[in-house]
């Protein structure tokens, strides 16, 4: 008995700091908000610091963004630890749709994705549009290609490019084809310091600082179309789903109101996505 | 409200425009982590508060477990006792993003915690770091008090008391030591970043600390203005430890 008294003493000295901190952590947990999981290009290049706030101001409800890959972010909205999706890769959503873990899937806005390499350019793949065909001379001159390797909507697009130019880097790995498997800004980081070429969507470059020698060699072909798209996560699946607020969200993102906020985000004046919620089938 | 870390230049935020700094990395570092100082951001402000506070009271936490664990490790003798140090010793190095991963799949929506809704918030990390720290606490605990009960443990034993009641009077004795232990544990907890990433998310605004805006920053490319944040963290780390420097000295001086 006595012992308990004294180690409670001796512990309770130790706890009075930490114990004095106690109120000031769920404060936040008392406003009104939602979890948005979503991929690390719409996160980093800064979209969300532009257009949540003003979502927030007009509905009240604060959006808690979780950036992870594509692939990531639909698990974390298949385990249903987030009430919305909003991602960049439409075969994976669809899935995603069809095994009823949410949906329906609306489109939201589209940038798209450029073929970065050093200016040295020993592939010379700079001025051709054709991304098929540069492809395949890096992959002739064996250079260095950084890959996400991480399942993310960039990696997915940037595979289906090597199979439509008709090549199998897989080869190539652990010499010039170089999977990573980490987010945008890391592959640029690393395709930086080696002199690589990387696919990467236009958002995250414009916003990635740390370029080095890095220019954009390839762009404007019609097979480096980026599309996002957004989805509720299912509430008959993960009944806790904040089904209303979410699907405000899911309703204001595709709204004239939304969609004119991702318009009006820009990077030294040049505009980084490209609103199409209105347009059916993308 | 400018949440952005980022000091207001201008020409920075032009993407053709942008130069290489003038200065080396390290100047722009230290230039960075002034500036960041300087201009007191209630952002940066809100990141360090929450670093400070996810924590200590991580450490508090780990406290209650692993301080009496450790004391009854120095004191106790039962078959197997080796074994638990050992398994204790090894889980010092659990790699941070493993107990995130665990603690994820334990808090998920889907997992077996998932009604209390935790992932992705505060208090996910602060259970994080708790159970990355514990076991450092206990170890270090358990190392300085036997080296005590071996010195004290006939007085002890003399007097009649129990090896399980001093476990109490060890703690209170060994209280100037155990600050380095603590100290060590705070150390680790507030420099982690693999596990607080999984388990926090990272959110801007509600789980964004030191380390996963460090991460961040180095993602996008802005070495300076991560280094600078690492420089923060590190005057504020070196300040708790001066902090409990100083409670030491002063102890040791009443005590002595």
């Amino acid at each position: 008995m006595t012992s308990c008294i004294m180690r409670w003493r001796t512990g309770r000295r130790a706890l009075l700091p930490a114990l004095a901190l106690l109120p000031a952590l769920p404060a936040a947990a008392q406003q009104r908000f939602i979890t948005v999981a979503s991929t690390t290009s719409t996160e980093q290049s800064g979209l969300f610091g532009h257009i949540l706030p003003i979502f927030t101001h007009t509905s009240g409800i604060t959006v808690r963004v979780v950036a992870l890959g594509t692939g990531q972010a639909l698990d974390v909205g298949r385990r249903g630890d987030a009430d919305v999706v909003l991602v960049h890769d439409r075969a994976a959503e669809e899935r995603f749709v069809e095994q009823g873990f949410g949906g329906p899937r609306r489109p939201v806005m589209y940038n798209d994705f450029v073929l970065a390499g050093p200016a040295a350019d020993p592939a010379r793949i700079a001025g051709t549009t054709d991304v098929a065909s540069a492809l395949r001379r890096i992959a002739a001159a064996r250079a260095p290609f950084v890959s996400r390797g991480d399942r993310s909507g960039t990696h997915a697009a940037e595979l289906r490019l090597w199979q439509g130019a008709g090549i199998d880097p897989l080869p190539g790995r652990g010499a010039w084809y170089r999977e990573i498997g980490q987010g945008m800004g890391p592959a640029l980081n690393t395709a930086a310091a080696q002199n690589a070429y990387i696919l990467t969507d236009r958002g995250t470059w414009l916003a990635f600082r740390n370029r080095q020698d890095l220019r954009i060699l390839v762009e404007g072909d019609q097979r480096l179309f980026n599309q996002y798209g957004v989805m509720l996560v299912s509430p008959q699946r993960h009944p806790h789903v904040k089904a209303a607020d979410g699907q405000r969200f899911v309703d204001w993102i595709t709204s004239s109101a939304g969609q004119a906020a991702i318009a009006g985000f820009r990077i030294g004046g040049e505009q980084l996505f490209f609103p199409n919620a209105d347009q059916a089938g993308a | 409200m400018n949440r952005d870390l980022r000091p207001p230049l201008a020409a920075r935020d032009r993407p053709g425009a942008y130069v290489a700094p003038p200065m080396s990395d390290f100047q722009a570092s230290f230039a960075a982590a002034l500036a960041l100082i300087a201009a007191g951001d209630p952002a940066l402000g809100a990141i360090v508060g929450l670093s400070l506070r996810v924590s200590l009271f991580a450490l508090g936490l780990a406290a209650l477990v692993g301080l009496p664990l450790g004391a009854l490790l120095a004191v106790a003798r039962f078959p197997g006792r080796r074994v638990v140090i050992v398994g204790l010793n090894a889980l010092m190095g659990l790699p941070p993003v493993v107990a995130g991963l665990v603690i994820y799949l334990l808090l998920s929506r889907s997992g077996p915690f998932g009604d209390f809704g935790l992932l992705f918030t505060p208090s996910a990390m602060i259970i994080a770091q708790a159970v990355l720290i514990a076991p450092i606490l206990a170890s270090l605990t358990r190392e300085v008090l036997e080296a005590m009960w071996e010195e004290y443990r006939e007085q002890f034993l003399s007097f009649g008391v129990s090896s399980w009641r001093a476990v109490p009077t060890l703690l209170r004795d060994g209280r100037l030591a155990l600050v380095t232990v603590m100290l060590a544990g705070f150390g680790r907890a507030s420099a982690e970043v693999g596990a607080v990433m999984v388990v926090g998310g990272n959110i801007e605004g509600f789980t964004r600390v030191m380390t996963t805006a460090i991460a961040l920053e180095t993602s996008k490319g802005d070495l300076p203005l991560a280094l600078g944040l690492g420089m923060v963290l590190m005057a504020i780390v070196l300040a708790v430890n001066g902090a409990a420097q100083v409670l030491r000295d002063r102890g040791a001086r009443l005590a002595g």
